[in-house]
């Protein structure tokens, strides 16, 4: 490998060294991700065994015991209340819950995960719908464009998440309970973005494009439907990735305040009241993949769609 | 606006067809009624003849019908009938009807232009008030569901002196530290992490991972953790808004284009030269963008870690106590607050970015 030459332009991208495979390797994203990944599990195991000593210290020091380092460290890291479980335990803990216990059962993470779910599927479905309706609205009315959008941007600067409890005690006061007054929580926090994402798409076309089915004298339905619709596609998707995370946060945010039975917020919340911190990192836990794998269902169904509009992959 | 506007002959269609039942009788009515339903359907009337004084006539119409409806509901709370229903159709069409005018008006000062686009969204905005506190006191909603904004209004001006310490506690202690050291260190991180190529390509994914994952749910941690005082919501807030911040800012400092950086290259610049000369303030644009993502979320951190214990103090303490206790007035108190402090802290941070980033392509006209 040589010095790069300095002052040509472009000599700082696209420079890369002929290299053996580890180089190549790294250059990918896989394996920067997996060391990432290994180095945040590694740092989590030190701060497992810092956090929990000064607890165990005290525990052996009671039993009158005098263990070696590796048995210190092993006690700290099996402990029943941790103040932070290693991952191992939660790993267990998640296993317990979703393999070995029946999904009906009360204790299962498969029954609470799947409360969740619905509700923020049905509020996610909600919030798309609406979004893209008032993105429809807004497109052809010149007042709600002036009059509503400006309150739509505004709202995503107040901190919604707070009428949470509220919507659903007073849900319940009017005898709606169960599945709705969560899902209308999520449906409050995904339409915003599917309305700002699908204004900006469905007036992304060019002028140029607009002016062509102008003069092919297009309606306005075929206006619509021939071209604004499709170009408006990516930017529908993009904008869903965002509502589904959003809908989830609502659903377990809907279930923690108001003493829910079911749903991974109730178990965060159960978790917390009875100091299981094991059961509130496993809670935690599903929930990321919950998110991660919503998030790349519409991923995937994003590529999908743009393969099938054939759209260069 | 040349072409008929189909909700101004709403409005006056229903501005008669208020008078006509109002001449029928056999309604309670306070005199003010009849002369508003009468001033509306003139000046609708009369906005038909003359297009260009549609905003005028409208706006005064629609406005002295909402005056007179409003001091019409407490005489007439419980008595209501058609008559009334339709005045309110025709003075809500007769103010969609005044929006129409205001957005179609073509103003040549910028001044002016920008006053026009402040003041449409104002009008909306107080339609929608008025038709909530009208629709809620006239057909009688319990003040458990919803409280008209009357009666919020009287509560927060009422209690001004504990929505001053709840704010205290979320908003200047809990929000504004852990914002600081959230976005500082998520900072921090991405130029640590902009040093190594290797780090940056593992980081990314999983950084834009994170930001997509429920994080608030490490909320009950934190208050295990850091005890039920304000430093826990802090903690929340740092990690909901490190995140975003090291993401946003990683891309941030690859906005450089490669021309630029050789053009550093050439005037022999180092690391640290070019890093605050170019790739910063190429940066800042991203940055800002994760500084306004976070002004949002750490409200929503604070507020919603409350949930899990506080002291007695606290915008989400009071928001879910006053819940239980089913005073509603005070929750939409408390949430109005918090939304102006959102809104507010955005705005500054959007006004900040206009100063800072003037350069940028989306400021210049």
């Amino acid at each position: 490998m040589t010095s790069a030459p300095v002052a040509e332009p472009g000599a700082a991208i696209g420079y890369r060294a002929r290299a053996g495979w580890p180089r190549r390797l790294a250059a990918g994203q896989a394996v920067p991700v997996l060391v990432v990944c290994l180095g945040i599990l590694a740092i989590w195991y030190v701060a497992a065994v810092a956090l929990n000593a000064p607890f165990q210290r005290d525990a052996f020091a009671r039993a009158k015991a005098s263990p070696t380092t590796l048995e210190f460290v092993a006690a700290t890291l099996a402990q029943d209340r941790p103040v932070l479980p290693s991952p191992h335990q939660v790993a267990e803990e998640l296993w317990k819950t979703t393999v070995t216990v029946r999904p009906s059962s009360k204790r299962s993470l498969v029954y609470h995960g799947w409360v969740t779910l619905s509700s923020t599927l049905l509020g996610f479905l909600m919030g798309t719908l609406l979004g893209v309706a008032l993105a429809v609205a807004i497109l052809h009315s010149r007042t709600l464009d002036k009059s509503l959008m400006p309150w739509i941007v505004a709202s995503q600067t107040i901190p919604i998440l707070a009428i949470a409890p509220m919507v659903i005690v007073v849900l319940n006061a009017v005898g709606i309970t169960g599945l709705v007054p969560k899902a209308a929580i999520s449906t409050y926090l995904s339409f915003f973005p599917v309305t700002v994402g699908m204004v900006k798409g469905l007036r992304s076309p060019e002028p140029i494009h607009l002016d062509l089915m102008r003069t092919y004298s297009a309606s306005r339905a075929q206006l619509f439907w021939k071209l604004r619709w499709p170009a408006s596609v990516p930017f529908l998707f993009t904008s869903m990735k965002v509502a589904v995370a959003a809908s989830l946060v609502g659903a377990i945010v809907g279930e923690m305040p108001t003493g829910a039975v079911a749903g991974l917020g109730a178990r965060l919340l159960s978790g917390s009241y009875y100091g299981q911190t094991v059961q509130i990192w496993a809670a935690l836990l599903a929930a990321a993949l919950l998110a991660s794998v919503l998030v790349a269902i519409v991923g995937l169904a994003d590529r999908i769609v743009r393969r099938r509009m054939g759209a260069p992959a | 606006m040349t072409r008929r506007s189909p909700v101004l002959a709403g409005a006056v269609a229903f501005a008669l067809a208020a008078l006509l039942l109002m001449a029928m009788g056999g309604e309670l009515m306070t005199p003010m009624l009849p002369v508003a339903a009468l001033a509306l359907a003139a000046a609708g009337l009369a906005a038909m003849r003359l297009p260009a004084w549609r905003g005028w006539l409208m706006g005064l119409g629609a406005h002295g019908a909402a005056f007179a409806l409003l001091s019409a509901l407490p005489l007439l709370a419980g008595h209501l009938g058609a008559a009334f229903w339709a005045l309110v159709i025709a003075a809500w069409l007769g103010a969609w009807s005044f929006a129409e005018a205001l957005s179609g008006a073509r103003l040549r000062s910028g001044m002016g232009r920008r006053a026009l686009d402040l003041a449409v969204p104002l009008v909306f905005g107080a339609w929608i008030l008025i038709l909530w506190e009208i629709l809620v006191r006239g057909l009688g909603v319990p003040a458990v569901l919803l409280p008209p904004p009357s009666a919020i209004w009287l509560r927060l001006a009422g209690s001004l002196p504990t929505l001053a310490a709840d704010f205290r506690q979320t908003f200047l202690k809990a929000v504004l530290v852990g914002y600081a050291i959230g976005c500082g260190a998520g900072f921090l991180a991405a130029i640590l992490v902009d040093r190594v190529p290797f780090l940056r390509r593992g980081l990314l994914p999983v950084g834009n991972l994170v930001s997509a994952l429920p994080i608030v749910g490490v909320a009950p941690i934190m208050v295990m953790w850091f005890g039920f005082d304000w430093p826990s919501k802090a903690a929340v807030v740092v990690i909901m808004t490190f995140f975003p911040m090291l993401v946003n800012t990683v891309a941030g400092l690859a906005a450089a284009s490669a021309m630029e950086r050789d053009l550093m290259r050439t005037y022999a610049a180092g690391y640290w030269q070019a890093l605050a000369k170019l790739r910063l303030p190429a940066a800042l644009p991203f940055i800002f963008n994760a500084l306004k993502i976070n002004s949002t979320l750490a409200l929503i951190g604070a507020i919603v870690a409350e949930f899990f214990g506080t002291p007695i103090v606290g915008m989400g303490f009071r928001i879910s106590t006053e819940v239980g206790r089913m005073n509603i007035d005070m929750v939409w108190a408390e949430i109005a607050v918090a939304a102006l402090a959102g809104s507010a802290f955005y705005a500054l941070v959007s006004a900040l970015e206009r100063v800072l980033t003037f350069w940028h392509p989306s400021y210049r006209t």
